[in-house]
């Protein structure tokens, strides 16, 4: 909320300065964001009457005015367009110094000659004195300004404008009486009230009222003005309070009732009296009803929403905005004046949900003090009087005094602020404290009080909120710093599970960068590495490129390396780690996932000589790092595998006890084309849970005994998968077998065609003994025996 | 005598001035099998000294040994000079440029945002905190009811939430999993102390210079006996001033608003000043004690425990500490962004 800083201290005197004043607040919980001049630095600026206004014999767009001060006429030319006799600017006299437009400084202004024609001073826009970021003409001054007088004065501009940013729970700040009384508090400081006098009934006539949604309205007081004068100005004070507080002039009747709701805190509405048909009925919408609002959009309502109406039709959503139709207008004779008390909770959200944000909305949602409804209309008729004459009716209201909120009592402990707060604070200033904010203390016992809440309080409904307001009052910057003793229990660690941070730390050693990318993706992205899963769709997205969410990591990250492709990059290893979002039926599965994605050559450019691009196993041998970390190596096996966005013959699926893990591959030459990209790409993803989890491991006693050495050179045809040649041997070989590995692959000249030759390692050792060449070539033989029957695979002669 | 004499020195002559000339440690070897070696000519003097009679083979036979001695030493000599020139020569033609660059990969990088985490959860977990996540599409009740914040009230308008469904959302803070975690222990019917943070992504719907539609919290939550405000004062306090590396950094709580604590507080810290020389402030953190209604909600007895609970945004913390002034760039992952980060 914006205020006048002049404002509040007229109803709170304090000695502290405009900084000391935002600090102090600042620290109550009242946050002040910004402080700014009303106007810019200027002197030399009066208030000036032109007199006369002729044409400029030499130029079009120039007149050659004649402005009084009150002293003397001045001879000032002018070119702006609403120069003319009879309004009353601001008039910047010859050595006047004017603010610069951008930045600290200012320009003096001297005489001059235009076109031939002399000129002593300029006539201003609020844009030249500072006041407005643009403006399209003079700025013109009410008519009862005193000509002659420092403008300075006359608009009451040293002020300043403080924006103070409100938590939700503060709605009794969101009023120069509310800010007063948490000014008053924080400073010791009295509040002076404007004394409201109650404006006697000249006449009798009061308008219908029929409430027949109580919950939402239990409280609502109307009051008839006659022949007011609506074509009269707003006095220039009070225009000038409501532009620091942002809100635009507009007539008085609208003026006053935003006077009001900024100096109390109620918003309020003036309705045309002859545009009323019958009565005013406060009710629920119908579904679908129409209703055209002030800022003269229609909008559909629905069952949900409050609206005030008349017999004919719906006049303004309650608590938000008014309609079109029933405002006042110049043409307006009779005013009818609301001020209601409306249920927050009933209020709550329904602007938001019509694309809408008032003054009004924003103070009922957040509580409006309930007992202030019949303060506010007096305060409004008295300033409309004031400004428009007519005469009032009598206050008229409409009240469930049951539905309105009970004026709470809360209990309250000294050995609960202690133990909450940290410090003993004795009762006397426990007592103090909190009835500077209104609260008024009943002890019961030693320590113990009930405390009885004021009425524009919704926030205070429990002891932790009493303490609160203690804290804050006391100052929390004085409340102690305790370092928390706890029991020294040490926390679980499981040695079994590799941490997520290492898991990084391997790749990041192997040359990976680590990406962190949006978890929605463009929906189109999803489908081109996702044919078949229908990713969750966001019901608001910020945009259609971010509207589904990922079920892979693998989009974003192939989306960013083609980001940094198109950067001068030409080597990328990228990984990412997070989580993934699929839809099965009606399980959301929300499961964390690692990706990494490679491309460009196997190394950094280097001298050390020929550096290949990377491929399938580049990548694979990073994956198996990771698959290694956990100490469950053994339980994991790739097998030639599916994938939407991954080249069919270079794909692997990634197992462990029966379960697909995750894939690796090359991406689709398809896809990499969609993208633009012409080397090889390759890709892996797969669930981090498996991953992560392996076991602590188990030593095994060193055999003593030598290691034996055997190799197979075999035949088989291309299609056999070596690794599962390998499980085999692994199978048939028990605990005899350390190892085995492929360690040459060749197909080409000397094989038959569509056969390649594999040469197998086997190193065997035995525990407690030399193994026997015999039981050597026994194992040797009956796996032979295997290969063949399993795979086709005879030994290469 | 005389005689022996004017047959050894010529052979030494001659043998020191082939050792002289030996070019090698074969050449060498040469001279060491032809004056030294079984059948060498001084050897072959030893062997004639069976002629000589008794009482002269002594002296002789001295004699002829200090010839071998003097000739094995000026071998031995040029032995281990030809074998210093030789390595001196390996050494020469095997030097290298070492200041060309190793091979293999370069060291990559764990992103900004990720060390900033770590660092995080580091700090909590050397007082005893624990790590704990939770789901990012989250349900209503979790994300607000759970919280205190209920369909009607204002602080879901300052929350700009992503929705799927009426009831399903994208967790707007990582608040939920402090939920999450106490349901889990009031349904295990384990008690506290829970002291656990909780690191995440989060989402609002909100896009520009300063707000990413995603983004990071690290969540914590202390819940024991007797916790107060002055505990969280100090933790805090303490966790700031070890997360900058700076002792004397000043820091502030300043009363404000979370429905789900109470009483509240933002944190601020000193950074710089502004340009009337005045401390300038930062917000870093959003904290408070529990709010009773969130501890009744998650079935925790508020008559026996308190705590603390405290939020604050990774991309901030990251962007003071690395001194990086657009938020986007963490999400664009630039090469040459993520490549400063090691």
């Amino acid at each position: 909320m914006k205020f006048s800083e002049q404002w509040l201290r007229e109803w709170v005197a304090i000695e502290a300065d405009t900084q000391g004043l935002a600090d102090k607040i600042t620290m109550a919980g009242l946050e002040v964001d910004d402080i700014d001049p009303v106007a810019g630095e200027f002197s030399g600026v009066v208030v000036g009457e032109i007199v006369a206004c002729e044409q400029h014999p030499d130029a079009d767009k120039l007149r050659v005015t004649k402005v009084s001060i009150g002293s003397e006429e001045i001879q000032v030319v002018c070119g702006a367009p609403n120069a003319r006799v009879g309004i009353k600017v601001p008039f910047a006299t010859v050595g006047a110094l004017l603010p610069l437009k951008e930045g600290p400084g200012n320009f003096k202004i001297k005489k001059a000659k235009l076109r031939g024609v002399e000129s002593f001073g300029m006539l201003c826009a609020e844009e030249e004195l500072g006041m407005a970021d643009s403006s399209d003409g003079l700025m013109e001054l009410p008519a009862d300004a005193v000509v002659g007088q420092d403008i300075r004065e006359c608009l009451n501009l040293n002020d300043k404008i403080i924006d103070v940013d409100l938590t939700p729970n503060r709605g009794d700040c969101l009023s120069i009486a509310g800010l007063a009384r948490e000014v008053s508090a924080n400073f010791m400081a009295q509040v002076t009230e404007q004394q409201v006098a109650d404006v006697a009934a000249e006449i009798d006539d009061i308008f219908p009222v029929n409430v027949v949604a109580k919950e939402g309205s239990p409280r609502f007081i109307t009051r008839v003005l006659k022949n007011v004068d609506v074509s009269a100005k707003t006095p220039l004070w009070m225009v000038e309070r409501l532009r620091r507080s942002e809100i635009r002039s507009i007539d008085p009747v609208v003026d006053v009732t935003a006077y009001v709701m900024l100096e109390l805190g109620q918003p309020m509405h003036g309705y045309d009296l002859d545009k009323l048909n019958g009565s005013l009925i406060v009710r629920m919408a119908e579904e679908k009803e129409k209703l055209v609002l002030l800022n003269n959009e229609e909008v559909e309502l629905n069952s949900k929403t409050l609206v005030i109406a008349d017999e004919q039709k719906a006049l303004g959503i309650a608590g938000v905005m008014g309609g079109n139709d029933s405002g006042v207008s110049t043409a307006t004779q009779s005013v009818l004046l609301e001020a209601a008390f409306f249920d927050p909770i009933t209020i709550a959200g329904k602007a938001r949900s019509y694309g809408l944000h008032t003054d009004a909305s924003h103070r009922f949602e957040r509580g409006v003090d309930f007992q202030l409804q019949r303060k506010a209309i007096e305060r409004a008729t008295a300033l409309i009087q004031e400004v428009c004459g007519g005469q009032a009716g009598p206050v008229s209201e409409v009240v469930s005094e049951e539905l309105l909120p009970a004026l709470a009592t809360v209990a309250l402990r000294a050995d609960k602020v202690e133990s909450l707060l940290g410090i003993r604070i004795n009762n006397d200033l426990i007592e103090g404290l909190l009835s500077r904010l209104g609260l008024e203390l009943t002890a019961t016992a030693d320590g113990e009080w009930t405390v009885a809440v004021p009425s524009w309080r919704f926030d205070i409904s429990i002891e932790e909120d009493l303490i609160e307001e203690l804290g804050r009052i006391y100052g929390y910057e004085r409340l102690p710093e305790t370092i928390p003793t706890a029991l020294l229990k040490l926390k679980q660690v499981d040695e079994g599970k590799v941490k997520e941070a290492d898991l990084r730390r391997v790749l990041v050693g192997r040359g990976y960068q680590e990406a962190v990318s949006f978890s929605f993706i463009d929906p189109k992205l999803h489908k081109q590495f996702d044919h078949q899963r229908e990713a969750v769709a966001l019901a608001n997205p910020i945009s259609v490129d971010l509207s589904v969410m990922r079920t892979s990591l693998l989009p974003g990250l192939v989306k960013t390396l083609s980001y940094n492709l198109n950067r001068q990059q030409s080597r990328v290893r990228l990984f990412e780690t997070g989580q993934t979002f699929v839809r099965n039926g009606e399980e959301l599965k929300q499961e964390n996932h690692i990706a990494a994605v490679i491309t460009g050559s196997r190394f950094p450019e280097g001298w050390t000589g020929k550096n290949e691009p990377v491929d399938f196993f580049d990548l694979k041998g990073d994956v198996e790092a990771l698959l290694d970390m956990g100490g469950a190596a053994g339980e994991f096996h790739f097998e030639k595998g599916i994938h939407d966005a991954m080249h069919p013959g270079q794909c692997a699926a990634l197992i462990r006890n029966g379960e697909v893990l995750g894939h690796i591959g090359a991406l689709h030459p398809t896809l990499a084309k969609e993208f633009g990209l012409d080397g090889s790409v390759l890709m892996f993803e797969a669930k981090v849970s498996p991953v992560i989890s392996g076991f602590v491991t188990e030593f095994n006693a060193l055999s003593k005994f030598p290691e034996v050495r055997r190799d197979l050179a075999l035949i088989v045809k291309q299609d056999v998968a070596a690794d599962s040649m390998n499980r085999m041997i692994r199978e048939v070989s028990g605990e005899l077998l350390k190892d085995v590995r492929v360690f040459d692959v060749y197909a080409g000249k000397g094989i038959e065609e569509g056969h390649k030759s594999l040469a197998l390692g086997l190193t065997l050792q035995h525990a407690s003994r030399t193994l026997k060449d015999e039981e050597v070539n026994q194992l040797i033989d009956s796996i032979l025996v295997r290969l063949e029957a399993d795979f086709g695979a005879s030994l290469r002669s | 005598m005389e005689n022996l004499e004017t047959l050894v020195s010529p052979i030494v002559t001659s043998a020191l001035s082939e050792v002289e000339a030996a070019a090698n440690a074969a050449d060498l070897d040469q001279v060491r099998v032809r004056f030294l070696g079984k059948k060498g000519e001084l050897t072959q003097l030893l062997k004639g000294l069976g002629k000589l009679s008794p009482e002269e083979r002594p002296k002789a036979g001295g004699f002829i040994n200090e010839a071998k001695q003097q000739v094995q030493a000026v071998l031995n000599e040029k032995r281990e000079a030809l074998e210093k020139s030789a390595l001196d020569a390996r050494l020469a033609s095997e030097t290298i440029d070492v200041t060309l660059s190793g091979r293999g990969q370069d060291l990559g990088t764990v992103h900004p945002i990720t060390r900033t985490m770590e660092r995080i959860t580091e700090y909590f977990g050397n007082i005893g905190f624990s790590v704990a996540e939770g789901p990012e599409i989250e349900d209503d009740y979790h994300n607000f009811e759970a919280l205190n914040i209920p369909g009607h009230h204002p602080a879901r308008a300052m929350h700009d939430t992503f929705y799927f469904n009426d009831s399903t959302v994208l967790r707007t803070h990582t608040s939920p999993v402090q939920v999450r975690v106490m349901e889990a222990f009031a349904k295990a019917g384990t008690t506290p102390p829970i002291a656990i943070v909780c690191p995440g992504k989060v989402y609002r719907c909100d896009s520009d210079q300063t707000h990413s539609p995603m983004f990071h919290q690290v969540e914590g939550l202390y819940v024991a006996e007797k916790v107060s405000f002055a505990d969280l004062k100090s933790v805090l306090s303490d966790f700031l001033r070890v997360f900058f590396e700076r002792d004397d950094l000043k820091v502030r709580f300043r009363p404000s608003y979370f429905p789900f604590t109470e009483p509240s507080a933002e944190v601020d810290i000193e950074w710089g000043t502004n340009e009337d020389g005045s401390t300038k402030w930062l917000e870093v953190l959003g904290c408070g004690m529990v709010h009773p209604k969130v501890f009744e909600y998650s079935g925790i007895d508020t008559s026996k425990y308190t705590g603390f609970a405290f939020g604050m945004g990774v991309e901030r913390f990251a962007m003071l500490r690395y001194g990086v002034k657009d938020l986007r760039q963490f999400f664009d992952n630039d090469l040459r962004f993520l490549n400063q980060f090691n």
